[in-house]
């Protein structure tokens, strides 16, 4: 089961955020090479995002992969959808999916 | 089962539940070694590239699930990192 408090902070993260991204460290220092290459990735392509450490709230962590049912981190959300980890969002950006949905949503 | 690696173990269960055309798995753990999520013995950290049938039609997040749901044991018994490439056949 999430964490109440955490799964209600996962659903205002991502309300209020159009681009989301759960990881490891910060944009600026993360502490994981799959965190590093998706933020690296949405700098690449301009796309404001807010993040969140889960290094830092181990209910955070645990929740995260529980509202998602998927059991690793980064996890990226745009427009409050769930869109993948590392792999994913390193495909979407080679096929050039990605870009055409940030840009979507932030159009939204 | 302590008997086999875990990168056995995977190609095990991954060969039941896709019955792959292609299967490559690669123990990544040394490349991670000291991180956290590394254990001693490594076997923490894989790559895996699966061509299957069973993928066609599915988005890339479900694919990703199935993977996950096929090696949930091993998910939650140490295994921390599984870098996934799944294709269906002629992709």
């Amino acid at each position: 089961m999430t964490d109440p408090s955490a799964e209600a902070r996962i659903q205002r993260d991502i309300a209020d955020n159009t681009v989301m991204l759960y990881m490891k460290g910060t944009p600026s220092f993360p502490q994981c090479g799959f965190s590093a290459r998706v933020v690296q990735i949405l700098n690449h392509l301009g796309a404001p995002f807010a993040s969140a450490n889960v290094l830092e709230d181990p209910a955070l962590r645990d929740g995260i992969k529980q509202f998602s049912q998927w059991p690793t981190i980064p996890q990226l959300y745009v427009g409050g959808e769930f869109v993948g980890g590392c792999d994913i969002v390193t495909e979407m950006f080679q096929s050039g999916e990605l870009e055409t949905l940030l840009r979507e949503k932030a159009a939204a | 089962m302590t008997e086999l690696s875990r990168a056995a173990r995977l190609e095990a269960a991954l060969r039941t539940r896709f019955q792959p055309i292609f299967i490559e798995i690669v123990d990544d753990s040394g490349r991670h070694a000291g991180h956290a999520g590394a254990a001693p013995g490594g076997e923490t950290h894989f790559n895996v590239t699966l061509v299957s049938a069973a993928f066609s039609g599915l988005s890339r997040v479900a694919r990703s699930r199935a993977v996950h749901a096929a090696l949930a044991a091993e998910l939650e018994g140490g295994l921390h990192a599984l870098a996934l490439k799944l294709r269906a056949p002629g992709e």
